[in-house]
């Protein structure tokens, strides 16, 4: 049978953001209806068996499932009913009702809120139109780190890393301590992609040689890849002649960066085009009322305690929003000015507190980020575009906005 | 009487299926773990119309009639056929001269549906078009399938009807009495016996098949293809098959939609010097001009956020760029189906009946029609294309059909379970039938789980399950024993 249900807040995925979501609503005392698509709740958290995280959101270093449990038992303190291994078929944004199966049956759900908290995914191999043959032994960093840490299965006996994002760092360690052999990682880049502090503890203190400029030109192999032929490449990426070896290895593995996964939502939702994710508001509204959108979903963050943070308030707002109370006051679009890539949120609401989390589009020495309108400024050294900067405006200091009807954002 | 179809592309399944309506013994040997995984899996996908083949070639004779047949394959085998349509599309009024001969040659074809469109109806039926084309070559009949479906499910209703079909293991000689093939050796040292008629529809490797009986073919000549799949919300600026105007070396590179939804652009068309059949790589030079082909389409098409993946195929073809299909001279029960380049898809239902039905008769063989076949195999379930309600049903009675195990192209375990009951045995087995894994994630969330519904399905262990072929395993073996 076909259950008809209804909830005051659906929020669709159980990662970091979706789980603190789902607490924040449920602590408003709303019923919460959490939807998650594998066997439990988590999300990536599950298989980061390092540690690193926390210490924003719990002021404490926790691993990735110490992390998740965390808010799990917090959340199952509250009213938040969660369908585990189920999966939005459609849904209407602007009426709110999800389509959903699991294998416990068929629910059409009404809510009185929306939260999307889709996540990110890892860019293919595919996707980057790398020459030479289709061998098995290639694959996402993250697939990589599924079957070492959760599957107990080796992937790799001889691998090269492509990407020097901070999964790519974090599995060039894995794989190392369980006895692959890792015999680099390639960056296109002239600048490391991933955290300092995991250079520095995932391949420095290993003696894996990070190759910069350096990318994968072909790759070689009938059933199982064999060889990767590699290049340095000028600064557009351009593989410079001349400079192509082979390396013999069995296992390429990709963190080529995440995507977020907006692709089932936005026919109906702005995405901004530079963070690629849903254009949000600092309440996490997306473009259509009673809609929000937290976590990687809106821009990737660098740190999950950033992601649980913007979830935490998707949840309350969503949660004002499904019992009839309106948070929301005037509002005005923020725009990048000089040196800005990612940047978070696309407008700022009156109502609520303004948290920036800015991108630089390359590494500085240093720089001044301006709130130009609010005239707001925060020195930073050695600025890299893999570590967000964090501005927090209180929101008794945003009036100055209103004359303006706008807020520019940019490095000095 | 027994027959042996040494090959399982879709010309090989085909006409072992068509054998299959007759009295006597079918045997059909794939030297892959599966079918349609050579020329069959790597294609353009496309029913073409039948415009641009020469008239008096066979090529020009079976591609209408193969395209007519679709849709009695789409009933029986329940194998999508989409009609979208194709268009050859044309700049100025020389290249306006191009699209009416082949207009002439389509309706000395029999081409349905066929005529030269403006550019005011050419902005209707393909409203993104490059604004340098004023006018196209229209033909209705022209449509997509999914090639290695028509395969699998000839497959599927030929074993139905009592042929065997052999996998994983390839012919690699035999033993001729008087003129005749009587044994047939596999490379796993099985003998087939009595042997009354040898069919080599091998694709690549039809001339390296007919040399084991010492029979002369045309010599075969590899072709490259080099291709790019687009994500789905790349067919907001495609409606229909858009060719540019055919060339010397062939139909051009194209837009094509898949008929799952997403896109297809190219392919390239580069003749391999040396016989290298196992050179399916793709190359910066193909994949450029696949890309810059699509841009001149389809202003906007080349968009690097719709990239999915970038494969090769190979396609066989001779001199003489015709259909090679003929019983040997040399041999008295040996018939080569070879050479069966573009528009082989679309001729393989054709090819199959005019194999079975003109070529043998006409070799004395003698066919007796079975009382019993069944030309029908039973829809296999796709959730993703059942209304809601129906779905939630199906779930009632098996709660594997509400577990999603691709997101992207929503396909449950139900699906997945059933694909591995119908002979997939590894990842790419399983996704070629269910499309599980070729959506926009390429089986980042997905393939592990495949994995593992095998190694429960199959009762092996995980190491065991590969991706396609035997050399291309996935995982090798645990990180801890005890865990």
């Amino acid at each position: 049978m076909l259950k008809r249900e209804k909830t005051d807040v659906l929020v669709i995925g159980g990662g970091a953001a979706g789980m603190a979501c789902a607490l924040s609503a449920a602590k408003e005392g709303v019923y919460v209806t959490l939807l998650e698509r594998e066997s439990s709740v988590g999300g990536v958290l599950n298989q980061c068996i390092h540690n690193g995280f926390g210490l924003q959101f719990y002021h404490q270093e926790l691993t990735g499932p110490e992390f998740a449990s965390r808010l799990i038992d917090e959340m199952n303190m509250e009213n938040v009913k969660i369908i585990n291994q189920s999966y939005v078929r459609d849904i209407d944004v602007r009426k709110r009702v999800a389509q959903v199966l699991s294998p416990d049956g068929a629910y059409e759900i009404q809510a009185g809120a929306l939260v999307i908290s889709t996540g990110a995914r890892e860019r293919p191999f595919g996707s980057l139109l790398i020459p030479g043959d289709r061998p098995s032994g290639i694959m996402p960093a993250g697939v990589a780190q599924r079957y070492v840490n959760l599957e107990n299965r080796i992937p790799a006996r001889k691998a090269v890393v492509l990407g020097s994002g901070d999964i790519g760092l974090i599995m060039a360690r894995r794989l190392t301590l369980e006895g692959v052999e890792v015999v680099g990682v390639l960056e296109r880049m002239s600048y490391p992609g991933g955290l300092t502090r995991n250079i520095v503890q995932c391949l420095e203190d290993f003696d894996i040689p990070l190759h910069l400029s350096t990318t994968v030109t072909e790759v070689r192999g009938e059933g199982r890849l064999r060889s990767v032929e590699v290049s340095k490449v000028d600064e557009n990426f351009t593989p410079i002649p001349g400079t192509s070896r082979n390396i013999d290895v069995d296992a390429l593995i990709l963190s080529a960066g995440l995507l977020p996964q907006v692709e089932d939502f936005s026919d109906d939702l702005e995405v901004d085009p530079v963070n690629r994710g849903f254009l949000v508001s600092n309440t996490c509204e997306s473009s259509v009322e009673g809609v929000f959108a937290a976590g990687n979903n809106v821009a990737v963050f660098d740190l999950v305690d950033y992601v649980a943070a913007e979830g935490w308030i998707a949840g309350r707002h969503a949660a004002l929003f499904s019992r009839g109370v309106n948070t929301s006051g005037d509002r005005v679009p923020i725009f990048r000015g000089k040196n800005i890539g990612v940047l978070v949120p696309g407008i700022v609401d009156m109502e609520e507190h303004l948290r920036l989390y800015i991108r630089l589009r390359k590494p500085m020495e240093k720089g001044v980020v301006v709130l130009r309108e609010l005239k707001i400024e925060k020195k930073f050294s050695y600025g890299v575009p893999s570590e967000m900067i964090q501005l927090v405006v209180n929101r008794d200091k945003l009036q100055p906005l209103m004359n303006h009807g706008r807020l520019t954002v940019e490095v000095q | 009487m027994r027959s042996v179809v040494i090959g399982g592309g879709v010309i090989g399944t085909l006409i072992a299926r068509q054998l299959s309506r007759f009295e006597g013994e079918v045997i059909l040997i794939e030297k892959r773990e599966d079918l349609g995984q050579g020329i069959t899996k790597a294609n353009s996908a496309i029913i073409h119309g039948g415009y641009d083949d020469p008239p008096a070639s066979l090529r020009g004779k079976l591609c209408v009639r193969g395209n007519e047949l679709y849709d009695g394959l789409a009933r029986e085998l329940k194998v999508p056929v989409n009609r979208i349509g194709s268009i050859v599309v044309a700049k100025n009024e020389e290249e306006l001269k191009k699209l009416q001969e082949l207009l002439l040659n389509g309706q000395a074809n029999g081409v349905r549906d066929l005529r030269i469109v403006g550019r005011e109806e050419l902005q209707m039926l393909e409203p993104a078009i490059s604004s340098a084309f004023n006018y196209a070559l229209y033909c209705g009949s022209a449509g997509i399938t999914e090639p290695w479906m028509v395969a699998i499910a000839a497959s599927i209703n030929a074993a139905r009807n009592g042929a065997e079909i052999i996998t994983g293991d390839g012919v690699v000689g035999g033993r001729i009495e008087k003129n005749s093939i009587k044994c047939l050796s596999l490379a796993s040292g099985r003998e087939i016996e009595n042997v009354d008629i040898v069919i080599n529809a091998a694709g690549l490797f039809y001339e390296k098949v007919a040399r084991l009986f010492n029979v002369e073919v045309p010599p075969v000549k590899l072709r490259r293809g080099e291709y790019i799949l687009l994500d789905k919300k790349a067919r907001d600026l495609v409606r229909r098959i858009v060719f540019p105007l055919p060339s010397a070396a062939g139909k051009g590179r194209l837009v094509v939609p898949t008929i799952d939804g997403g896109v297809l652009l190219g392919p390239t068309s580069e003749e391999l010097q040396d016989f290298t059949p196992q050179e399916l790589k793709t190359t910066v030079e193909g994949l450029d001009s696949v890309r810059r082909s699509g841009r001149e389409l389809i202003p906007g098409i080349d968009s690097p956020q719709w990239y999915i993946k970038s494969f090769a195929g190979i396609r066989p073809e001779s001199s003489g760029k015709d259909f090679y299909i003929k019983a040997a001279r040399e041999i008295n029960n040996f018939v080569t189906v070879g050479a069966i380049r573009s528009p082989g898809l679309t001729a393989a239902p054709a090819i199959a009946e005019h194999v079975v039905l003109e070529l043998l008769p006409s070799i004395g063989v003698s066919l007796k029609e079975k009382r019993d076949f069944d030309p029908f195999i039973e829809e296999r379930i796709r959730i993703k294309e059942l209304p809601f309600e129906t779905v939630s049903s199906l779930i009632e009675n098996d709660h594997r059909y509400g577990r999603i195990i691709c997101q992207c192209n929503e396909v449950s375990e139900a699906e997945i379970v059933q694909s591995i009951r119908d002979g997939a045995r590894t990842v790419d087995g399983v996704k070629f039938r269910t499309r599980a894994g070729f959506g926009r994630c390429q089986g980042g969330f997905c393939s592990w789980k495949i994995a593992s519904i095998l190694s429960r399905e199959l009762g092996k262990d995980l190491s065991e399950i590969r991706q396609n072929v035997p050399e291309s395993w996935i995982t090798d073996g645990k990180v801890r024993e005890q865990c």
